[in-house]
């Protein structure tokens, strides 16, 4: 073989098929160069986004839940305190994961590294990139929560067998969260516009019903913490691991699977206007 | 004559009121070797974003391999090979997983991007370095790494912007080198440069562009027959006493170009015009005759140097 390409033996290649402008249907490529890149990442860093729903799964669910006692789910249920936020605490691990890994990573890739201006140099489309970050932080959110409900499986806090779709349900919610959280990272345009993001995050972590039931705001602030994501998420995933399941899930999901719809359609036309115009 | 790669006719790019590229018209034949000589700016990144389908056209016609970019922009990167201005390497990746990554966006099998990877390696002068990390590598041999990806593919066209801007001349050498040996090979090369050696060393034929515009058209020795004189006769006074030389030196070569550190003599002769100097009583501090180059060409064509 010749150590570059010539002419003569390129010319005769049949154009094959044409390709679509959005998406080449090698989304794979993408995922397994972020697999590879991943084994020169810092794992200590990756790793403390565990922790920390881990932490406070044991500070207040089981130190501080020694004296709530118990608390009723918004299914009626009464569940010992330990068992209510463990759930939500499910439902956060993922979304931290997710949003980690598609804010500050999509970012620098996005802005220093020129990762996805190379990628689309070649014949993958924006579709292509968007969907293999997308999966990848995803999966990042999901190796949390997994790790998180075999904490909760020790401590006893899986009280149902439908515990396991939360499985499934953590899936979405990384899902939903890399879809979006990519979408919005690919409009900003300094590292501090990105510390707004954290700094929604946290409120959004703490009000979400994840200490306490919903029931103890007023109305009005019950209707503006129903409108965020994560609320959707905590109540999916306690229905599950409490094993009261509702119609109410099916809005959850839905709820999701609109998020996961917009942030794709979002971050692929973004990536075509910022490397393609 | 085959049928040309690139056809742009009328090419034009706005960005808002600026015009980066101004209606260029030019073709690229199979196997041709073709730049884009112009100092900064002058819109040669713009042309060479456009050809890669990575930029569409405000208007104008342009075709690459027979197709319109605006519609086959996959199809038709699928077939080139990019090497931009700033290397964009995977970072997170050690050199020849750079290759192996590179050549999986392209839908390649793995098994034929391996045997390519190890060869474009070799190519490269990079075949000792397959494990190291990016960062690790000098500005030469991330530039070679950046050619043996955009080999990957084995593209028809082969796209280089500025290929040896920031490297020390023993790399530009090197990479010259590689650069000759594919040409030779029958690769098409269209490249961007802003030095001229460059240029004379790479290109059949080149266009000098500037502010967006084709100023002229044609091999390195045509242009410089058609624009400038065969020698060139340098003498410097003294920054302060040039100016003044210089109404001394009418009449004298062909023209005269005065810059604000020397006075350029054209000639056909560049000795003979030396000693018409010393005869008229002018004393240069230094004196250089030289062959012509298309410096000396940019410098007719527009009034201005190369690098500014």
């Amino acid at each position: 073989m010749t150590a570059a390409p010539s002419t003569s033996t390129s010319a005769s290649r049949p154009l094959g098929r044409q390709r679509s402008a959005l998406y080449a249907g090698n989304t794979g490529a993408v995922i397994r160069r972020g697999l590879l890149a991943t084994r020169s990442t810092n794992y200590l860093v990756v790793l403390s986004g565990f922790f920390e729903p881990v932490f406070y799964l044991l500070s207040l669910g089981i130190g501080f839940g020694a004296l709530v006692g118990s608390v009723q789910t918004s299914t009626g249920q009464e569940v010992p305190y330990a068992a209510f936020i463990a759930p939500a605490l499910l439902a956060v691990s993922a979304m931290n994961g997710a949003v980690y890994d598609s804010t500050w990573n999509v970012f620098f890739k996005l802005n220093y590294s020129k990762l996805y201006q190379g990628m689309l140099t070649t014949s993958l489309g924006p579709l292509d990139v968007a969907l293999g970050e997308i999966f990848l932080a995803l999966l990042r959110g999901a190796m949390y929560a997994v790790g998180f409900m075999v904490v909760m499986q020790l401590f006893g806090l899986n009280l149902a067998w439908t515990a396991l779709l939360a499985l499934p349900a953590v899936l979405l919610i990384a899902f939903g969260f890399a879809s979006l959280g990519m979408a919005i990272t690919s409009y900003m345009k300094t590292f501090q516009q990105i510390e707004w993001v954290t700094f929604i995050m946290l409120p959004m972590f703490l009000f979400s019903a994840t200490f306490y039931p919903i029931t103890v705001y007023p109305e009005p602030i019950q209707w503006l913490i129903q409108a965020l994501p994560l609320w959707h998420g905590v109540e999916l995933v306690r229905g599950l691991t409490t094993g009261a399941l509702s119609g109410m899930m099916l809005v959850h999901v839905g709820y999701y699977l609109v998020m996961i719809a917009i942030g794709i359609v979002f971050t692929t036309n973004r990536l075509r206007a910022l490397f393609l115009k | 004559m085959p049928a040309p790669v690139i056809t742009a006719q009328k090419l034009t790019k706005k960005y808002g009121d600026f015009t980066a590229v101004d209606g260029i018209d030019f073709e690229v034949a199979p196997g041709e070797s073709f730049g884009l000589l112009g100092p900064n700016g002058a819109g040669k990144s713009t042309t060479m974003r456009m050809v890669g389908a990575v930029s569409t056209r405000t208007s104008g016609d342009l075709q690459i391999l027979g197709l319109d970019p605006n519609d086959h922009g996959p199809d038709i990167r699928s077939q080139l090979g990019v090497v931009p201005q700033q290397d964009n390497l995977d970072q997170e990746l050690r050199v020849r997983d750079n290759l192996l990554v590179y050549g999986r966006y392209f839908g390649l099998p793995r098994s034929v991007i391996a045997e390519r990877a190890d060869a474009l390696l070799e190519f490269a002068q990079l075949a000792d370095r397959t494990k190291a990390k990016v960062d690790d590598l000098s500005g030469g041999m991330k530039r070679r790494l950046t050619i043996a990806r955009a080999l990957i593919n084995e593209p028809r066209i082969l796209l280089l912007d500025e290929p040896t801007t920031g490297l020390d001349p023993q790399a530009r050498h090197i990479l010259w080198d590689r650069l000759f040996r594919l040409k030779e090979q029958g690769t098409t090369l269209v490249l961007t440069t802003h030095y001229m050696d460059e240029a004379e060393q790479l290109c059949d034929r080149l266009v000098v562009v500037d502010k967006g515009r084709i100023m002229a058209e044609g091999s390195p020795a045509a242009l410089i027959r058609e624009y400038s004189s065969k020698e060139v006769l340098e003498v410097r006074f003294g920054s302060d006493k040039n100016a003044e030389a210089a109404e001394k030196l009418k009449g004298i070569g062909e023209r005269l170009e005065v810059l604000p550190d020397r006075i350029l003599v054209y000639s056909a002769n560049g000795e003979a015009e030396l000693e018409r100097i010393t005869h008229l009583g002018l004393e240069p501090i230094t004196s250089l005759v030289r062959r012509s180059s298309l410096e000396d060409v940019f410098l007719r064509l527009t009034g201005r140097s190369l690098i500014e």
